[in-house]
């Protein structure tokens, strides 16, 4: 099948999957009166509070999580690039990666309790897995002519460290700083399921009905993330370091008892019929049939919707990016909109959409699209912007559907299915708001303290996220679609 | 034979396309082989076989490569001390990448002076010009030492009483050589051996006092 027809292919089955998952899906809000929630929290924005205690510690851990996480993160990720080929090593960062930083927190919770470590390694497992495959590329993409001057003799480490590194340098610094964006967002959202940062203020004073309150927490967290390329200077870096693990090591949380960790091993996680005599496999298999199954088909069916939404909202909102398009004010305006969209994690999206609409999946349908679809539209209008047109190119929509819109179209693909690998690791999580994700079936394990059966159901969504993966990897292939690693989509 | 390289009836090229066929070279101890002719007839392409050649012996070998191969963002004396990488472990090549020694630095600066690029450790090789670069790169062969030395185009960015010099000092270091040259002085004077290339193979293969004009004058043509 040539590229052409793929694509071809590709888009009608995307259209059928899409309208098949719509079908399937629970959108219908139930809340009967959404209307008087987002008056309430309209109020709540205009008369933000910012009085209450805690708003300025819950926000500085906030960063000192996401900081100390993706540093350490990072360091390891820099270690472990240069065996990346190495298919242990590979194996072993693919797997971080594909449970996502909530579920790491959940299961580390069980160990390390609601204490700083958990907070840290819940971000900086998976991303270690992320930074290793990304500095690994950035490591290969380096120009060649440095180390074929080397003597063939040269040690690989030396090499590596002398002819490739400093060359990725600056890349391997605009990634990092990009994570830490993503780190604050996933240090906010830790919040949610009772780590001391701003995610659980939110929660706390959504149900509460305190509106100001919350309004000014999300205040907070834009006052931090809008502006990270401003405060986050590499040379500060040290001081900010010294900081955050300041501030973590004088927190006070909840002891846990003694010999949490070996207890975890050599008990919890270990199959019910195991411990107690009994068969495995019918017990796995109710697990994989009642929680498992469930739990995976709905992630699938969000996810699908959810792209479907970020694939429209891409296509239709990245030419208002585009001052050729939508004129200097109107992108302006663009722009700001959907910088608040892609800064704000789709989860607690997710969560202020749950407050207004009621429990169905159509919260974090809209949240997973509108965040998604801003992040595509930011990418496309970006290059968009960068297009060599001809000087009598057309302008407003004219220029949309004869110029950007076509050149786009691989772009649009590719950043599609990168944006699916995400949405996936996303929609599962989703369910720790109560949707019928496999969040929800984990959440509810860890509840009744059947860690074993959490064990399983993580697995699950690893290898949903990796068959995802796989997918998207043949379908970009086939499609002869390729981004630069480097670009913000991973 | 006693030689340092060799190459028989090879052709040698990128990929698919032959750049040079039929070649047949021996590079003996002690010469200094300068390659001449156009830019495009395949003197990069000679120089790397030949490499290869020596890569797979114990002979050592440094490299002036045409495009120089320094790493931008360090400092000059890291771009040298690149040279001896396979001389030390990796530990000690990640502490000199923190903090070099002394001992280090004193040598790599005095080559560094020799090259006409005295107190310039610290500077970072892209705020350096590029007859700067070429000298650190020569610098880097220098530290390196060894049997032989490849160089390509070595000195086309500095003026020609420099270029004299600095192929001076490379063929103090290295008792033998074979160097791309675009100046048929400079082959004149400091080769032992010239071998013309044109058409995708070597036309004339001489001692350096057999070089007429007329056979200059035929290959550049």
């Amino acid at each position: 099948m040539t590229a052409a027809h793929a694509r071809k292919f590709g888009f009608w089955a995307f259209v059928a999957l899409s309208l098949i998952a719509l079908g399937l899906s629970d959108l219908e809000s139930n809340r009967p009166d959404p209307w008087n929630t987002l008056l309430a929290l309209g109020r709540g924005f205009l008369t933000p509070d910012f009085g209450t205690g805690g708003l300025w510690y819950g926000a500085a851990l906030t960063v000192a999580f996401a900081l100390v996480g993706v540093l350490f993160a990072a360091a390891v990720g820099l270690v472990l690039a240069p065996f990346y080929a190495n298919p242990v090593v590979r194996g072993f960062s693919v797997t971080l990666r594909s449970i996502h930083e909530l579920f790491w927190a959940l299961l580390l919770m069980q160990v390390t309790g609601l204490g700083p470590l958990t907070g840290l390694l819940a971000i900086g497992i998976p991303y270690s897995g992320i930074f290793a495959r990304v500095f690994a590329d950035l490591l290969s993409e380096t120009p060649q002519s440095a180390a074929s001057a080397l003597p063939r003799s040269t040690p690989r480490t030396s090499l590596i460290l002398y002819a490739r590194l400093p060359l990725a340098w600056d890349q391997i610094k605009a990634y990092a700083l990009y994570r830490i964006e993503c780190g604050l967002r996933s240090s906010a959202v830790l919040g949610f399921i009772g780590l001391p940062t701003l995610g659980y203020l939110l929660e706390t004073f959504f149900r509460q009905a305190h509106y100001s309150q919350a309004a000014a927490v999300l205040y907070i967290f834009f006052a931090l993330i809008l502006p990270v390329r401003l405060w986050m200077r590499w040379h500060l870096t040290p001081l900010y370091l010294i900081a955050a693990l300041w501030l973590l090591a004088v927190q006070k949380f909840p002891p846990m008892g003694e010999g949490a960790l070996i207890r975890f091993l050599t008990e919890d996680i270990i199959p019910a019929p195991l411990r107690n005599g009994g068969e495995l496999l019918p017990w796995l298999t109710k697990l994989l049939e009642t929680q498992a199954l469930p739990g995976t088909v709905t992630t699938v069916i969000l996810a699908q919707v959810a792209l479907a939404l970020a694939a429209l909202i891409a296509i239709f909102g990245f030419p208002a990016l585009v001052p050729r398009v939508s004129g200097r004010i109107g992108s302006t305006i663009a722009h700001g909109v959907f910088v608040v969209l892609r800064s704000i994690p789709d989860y607690m999206l997710a969560f202020v959409f749950l407050q207004i609409l009621g429990p169905s999946l159509l919260p974090a349908v809209l949240a997973l699209g509108l965040h998604n679809g801003a992040i595509i539209a930011h990418l496309l209008g970006q290059q968009s912007r960068g297009l060599a047109l001809r000087p009598d190119a057309p302008r407003g929509l004219s220029l949309w559907g004869y110029e950007l819109l076509p050149r786009q179209s691989g772009t649009i693909w590719a950043l599609c299915l990168y944006r699916w690998e995400i949405i996936i690791r996303d929609s599962a999580i989703m369910g720790l708001l109560g949707l019928g994700t496999l969040g929800f079936f984990i959440e509810k394990n860890v509840q009744e303290l059947r860690l074993d059966r959490v064990v399983v159901l993580l697995l699950v969504s690893a290898a949903l996220t990796l068959v995802v993966d796989h997918i998207s990897t043949r379908l970009r292939a086939s499609m002869r679609l390729r981004l630069g690693p480097q670009s913000e989509t991973t | 034979m006693g030689g340092i390289a060799h190459l028989e009836k090879r052709t040698l090229g990128w990929g698919e396309t032959p750049v040079l066929t039929d070649v047949t070279l021996d590079v003996g101890i002690g010469e200094r082989i300068a390659l001449l002719g156009r830019s495009g007839t395949g003197k990069s392409t000679l120089l790397a076989a030949l490499r290869e050649e020596v890569e797979k012996t114990t002979h050592r070998a440094a490299l002036v490569p045409q495009d120089l191969g320094l790493v931008p963002q360090l400092s000059t004396f890291h771009n040298v001390y690149m040279g001896r990488l396979d001389d030390f472990g990796t530990l000690r090549n990640l502490g000199t990448l923190v903090y070099p020694r002394a001992k280090d630095r004193g040598e790599v600066g005095a080559i560094l002076a020799s090259v006409g690029l005295p107190d310039m450790l610290r500077k970072p090789a892209e705020t350096l010009s590029g007859g700067q670069r070429q000298r650190v790169a020569i610098a880097r062969a220098l530290y390196r030492g060894g049997a032989v030395v490849f160089a390509d185009e070595p000195v086309s960015a500095v003026d020609i009483t420099q270029g004299h010099h600095l192929i001076g000092m490379l063929h103090e270091r290295f008792s033998t050589s074979v160097m791309a040259l675009h100046n048929v002085d400079l082959a004149r004077v400091h080769a032992t051996r010239v071998i013309g290339l044109k058409g995708g193979r070597i036309t004339f293969d001489l001692a350096a006092a057999d070089l007429t004009d007329a056979l200059v004058a035929e290959l550049y043509a």
